[in-house]
């Protein structure tokens, strides 16, 4: 474990970076986390200023800082509106990765990122093995939403209410694909992402079956591993960096066009952060990847030119913007577009804005994740839709916590899904 | 530091939640939006009314304890950052719009209410609050008050002071004091809410402020004029102002900006061009018709290269552009950037432009001006890093130099933001040994023991 200087000089390696914040506070504007607690440590501007002071050795609590880095979503939504450019997921990330060496990793992330995670095979296997147990600690909350809760767990995870693990993972049902591109000539690699494929594989049969409505050709690789964000989130980078390779290597020299997740997250991981991280040993294989990462709405509105038409159902629908696509890569209008073809599409108040998941966030910080949750509820419930969709599974688990938990009646649903519906 | 009866009795007074004394909560606290040194507060303490505001003042009074006001922590002169010893009093729990009086044109709001958003309120029941500070998205009232900030609009709509109409505020023996009233006149006594405007914090601790509301202008219409030499585009400015023209915005940038926006946002600016106007007339229809027919006419005669009139909002978002991507162009040129705003009175603006252009040679520095021209009010940006000392020394001596220019051409030291800790050894400068004497014996009068943040304003 490195003492306190070693880990200034950890940090010192993101000075560039972090000089380039001229501590204007506009970031106060539009932080999620500051705007429920008004206190400067939870801005992007307060963590920076903490950053250096520990880099110039000027402060001695190196825990106190890293709880206060912890405490924030990665929506970057500070990063999008920031006047100086300030690259602020990269010092985040990376400032998370040095104080993580310092402490040391907990012996629960421990096992779940090195024992679980960075083990696909074995992943899939406990989580198949979860499905069919799982019945034995959860019980039904909601059947509106299909979900369930767990009070025998409820020092760990509170009263959520979530989707139960599924009993046909995509991994089973579609263990792995390789057709060649159809009548539009072109053909992708998918990567459905963990959430997907254990939680909501019923995203994934919808993108496939929309890829094989479009004649496109489809690449899906078995054994993938996580993208690894959570990892990388908890400041494990050297899982992360073995997850990365892991996926490059079912993915590298492999004949495809673009590289397609229905997962915002994974999408933005894949983009930003693999090459951010890349090391000598990828980086090549990563440049040449993130260059074809897309997400599935911008891949069927930009690549296959599907557009709005007029044949709409009873059905209303909202959008909310998850920040990993829509501030993170700007992906905005291609979701919407996708939606306006098989539905009444009508927008919420402030669809940009987080919903207040953050993946580890809400595990962390439940109280503060439903809070800012509630915000996002209310512009729901206010838009007067039937359906919410999203490009996020973690969004669509935060918003069906929070919908599921009032009694709310509005469903929570992926574009793609709703698109692979209006197929029909 | 303070001891832990003291921190308690701050608890008792706000409640545990309220009050930071860890060190990352201390030292999140420790700066502001100044290049200057930062300094660790003993203790944070969030107030939720201004009955608990004088708990606390009569508490840090007692036990001669200075306290630093912060809102949104935006200033720019040093005039939030506390002292060591001292503790920051947070006035962002206090953010409520108390009454918003449409019948009589006035708002009143706690100190911590955010400008934006009490710009939005007042919209959106058909009145206007103008003062829009370049902060405005986060800066609080209470701050804007207290440095009487100003804007884009302050030629023809004033600054904050020209909105204030009364201030509750305590006192340093933590007793509540009022002054000015909801009438649009009011000789009550002397004009306290006028002294407790631009006092920093010095002076009392604002619990409510009482602001006017005008009704908005019906229309507008923003015009882009390009110039081949600065002059043309200042005598521009003086001819519009002659011509008994007050445009609502008349902001200028110059070469070194608009290439730095070319770079940063690529919205088609001529890269040659010496200096751009963005100007923009507010009010009756048929007013703004005649007026901005007769400012195109003007840019004209003045010499310009090209003048772009917007059709429509669409136009006009583009038009404005250049103006709202300034200091983020800027700001990515160099790590750190020195934004300053010493001010003349407008018809000297050229001599100021010029001065500036002569600093930037003499020190080789790069400077990028643009701002406030119908107001004299320029923000010369000085682009450096501050880790290089030598450049650092350099950028200390050109500040200096600036301040003497825009003195000797009957100009002050600030427009509008503050002089707090960056500008207090230059006050004397400007209004003299006498007038500072004035002001430290009217701060000792109220303040005997100096707990009201202290080294500000004064030298």
């Amino acid at each position: 474990m490195p003492g306190l200087n070693q880990l200034a000089q950890l940090i010192k390696q993101i000075e560039d970076q972090m000089t380039d914040c001229m501590k204007c506070g506009m970031c106060q504007a539009v932080c999620p986390v500051f705007t429920e607690t008004g206190d400067e440590g939870d801005v992007a501007r307060g963590k920076i200023f903490l950053l250096e002071r520990l880099s110039d050795r000027m402060i001695e609590d190196a825990s106190g800082v890293k709880k206060r880095l912890d405490k924030c979503l990665l929506c970057g939504s500070c990063a999008a509106s920031c006047p100086s450019g300030v690259r602020i997921l990269e010092i985040f990330v990376k400032a998370r990765a040095a104080l993580t060496q310092y402490e040391g990793l907990s012996a629960v992330k421990k096992l779940i990122f090195r024992g679980m995670l960075k083990h696909p095979a074995r992943l899939n296997m406990l989580t198949d093995l979860a499905a069919m147990f799982q019945w034995l600690g959860t019980c039904r909350a909601n059947t509106h939403f299909g979900t369930c809760r767990a009070p025998m767990l409820k020092g760990m995870i509170g009263g959520r209410h979530f989707k139960p693990i599924s009993k046909k993972p995509l991994h089973k049902t579609t263990p792995s694909l390789d057709t060649p591109a159809g009548k539009s000539g072109v053909k992708v690699a998918f990567f459905p992402g963990c959430v997907v494929d254990k939680m909501n594989p019923e995203i994934g049969s919808a993108a496939l079956k929309v890829f094989e409505h479009h004649g496109v050709g489809v690449f899906m690789p078995s054994n993938q591993a996580c993208c690894g964000i959570p990892a990388l989130a908890s400041g494990d980078q050297p899982t992360f960096e073995d997850l990365l390779v892991h996926n490059i290597e079912r993915f590298a020299n492999q004949e495809f066009d673009y590289l397609i997740t229905p997962c915002a997250t994974c999408t933005a991981t894949l983009k930003e952060l693999w090459p951010m991280l890349a090391d000598e040993r990828s980086e090549a294989a990563v440049m040449n990847l993130a260059g074809k990462v897309m997400d599935i709405s911008q891949f069927l509105v930009d690549v296959l030119g599907v557009k709005a038409d007029d044949t709409k159902t009873g059905t209303k629908v909202t959008y909310h913007s998850p920040c990993h696509l829509g501030k993170s890569l700007e992906v905005t209008a291609q979701p919407r577009t996708l939606l306006a073809a098989g539905a009444e599409f009508v927008e919420m108040e402030e669809a940009e804005y987080c919903c207040g998941n953050g993946g580890s966030f809400n595990l962390q910080h439940y109280e503060l994740s439903t809070r800012i949750g509630e915000r996002k509820r209310k512009n729901i419930l206010d838009s007067g839709a039937d359906v919410v969709a999203t490009s996020c599974p973690a969004c669509m688990m935060q918003m069906t916590d929070l919908l599921s938990r009032n009694q709310d009646k509005v469903r929570v649903k992926h574009v793609v899904e709703l698109y692979a519906e209006a197929l029909d | 530091m303070i001891s832990k009866t003291i921190t308690d009795e701050f608890r008792t007074i706000v409640g545990d939640a309220n009050v930071m004394t860890s060190e990352v909560g201390r030292q999140s606290y420790a700066y502001d939006a100044a290049v200057l040194e930062p300094e660790i507060p003993a203790a944070v303490v969030r107030p939720s009314s201004g009955e608990e505001i004088g708990r606390i003042i009569a508490v840090c009074n007692d036990n001669t304890i200075p306290v630093t006001v912060r809102g949104a922590g935006t200033n720019l002169s040093g005039g939030t950052i506390p002292l060591k010893n001292g503790i920051v009093l947070l006035t962002n729990r206090m953010n409520k719009i108390i009454e918003l009086n449409e019948e009589d044109m006035y708002v009143r709001v706690e100190p911590g209410v955010v400008t934006a958003q009490l710009a939005a309120q007042a919209a959106s029941q058909g009145l206007f609050y103008p003062p829009d500070p370049g902060s405005q998205a986060v800066s609080t009232l209470g701050g804007n008050v207290a440095e009487n900030a100003g804007g884009l609009r302050g030629l023809k709509y004033g600054v904050t002071k020209d909105y204030v109409m009364g201030i509750d505020f305590y006192n340093a023996d933590g007793n509540k004091v009022t002054s000015g009233s909801n009438t649009v006149k009011c000789v009550t006594g002397y004009n306290l809410a006028g002294l407790m405007t631009a006092s920093e914090g010095t002076l009392g601790v604002f619990s409510e402020i009482t602001l006017k509301l005008i009704p908005p202008p019906a229309a507008s219409r923003a015009m882009m004029a390009i110039y081949d030499s600065v002059e043309a585009a200042t005598e521009t400015v003086a001819a519009i102002i002659a011509n008994k023209i007050v445009p609502c915005t008349l902001e200028f940038l110059d070469n070194f900006t608009i290439n730095a926006v070319e770079d940063y946002a690529g919205v088609d600016l001529p890269r040659d061009a010496k200096a751009l106007l963005l100007i923009e007339v507010d009010g009756h229809p048929a007013a703004v018709a005649e007026e901005s027919a007769k400012v195109e006419e003007i840019c004209k005669a003045e010499g310009c290269r090209t003048i772009q009139v917007a059709k429509d909002e669409a136009e006009k978002t583009r038009i404005w552009e250049a103006r709202r991507a300034a200091l983020s162009a800027l700001a990515r040129l160099k790590p750190t950037l020195i934004l300053e705003d010493a001010t003349v009175p407008r018809s000297k603006i050229p001599a100021m432009v010029a001065g500036i252009a002569d600093l930037a040679k003499k020190y080789d520095l790069p400077i990028g001006t643009f701002g406030h021209a119908g107001d004299g009010n320029l923000h010369p940006t000085i682009l450096t890093d501050k880790r290089d000392q030598a450049e650092w020394h350099k950028v200390e001596q050109c500040v200096a130099d600036l301040f003497e220019i825009a003195l000797s051409l009957s100009g002050t030291l600030s427009g509008e933001h503050g002089i707090g800790i960056a500008k207090r050894s230059f006050m004397v400068n400007e209004v003299g040994e006498s007038s500072l004497e004035f002001a430290r014996t009217m701060k000792r009068s109220v303040d005997p023991k100096g707990i009201l943040n202290p080294g500000k304003i004064i030298p």
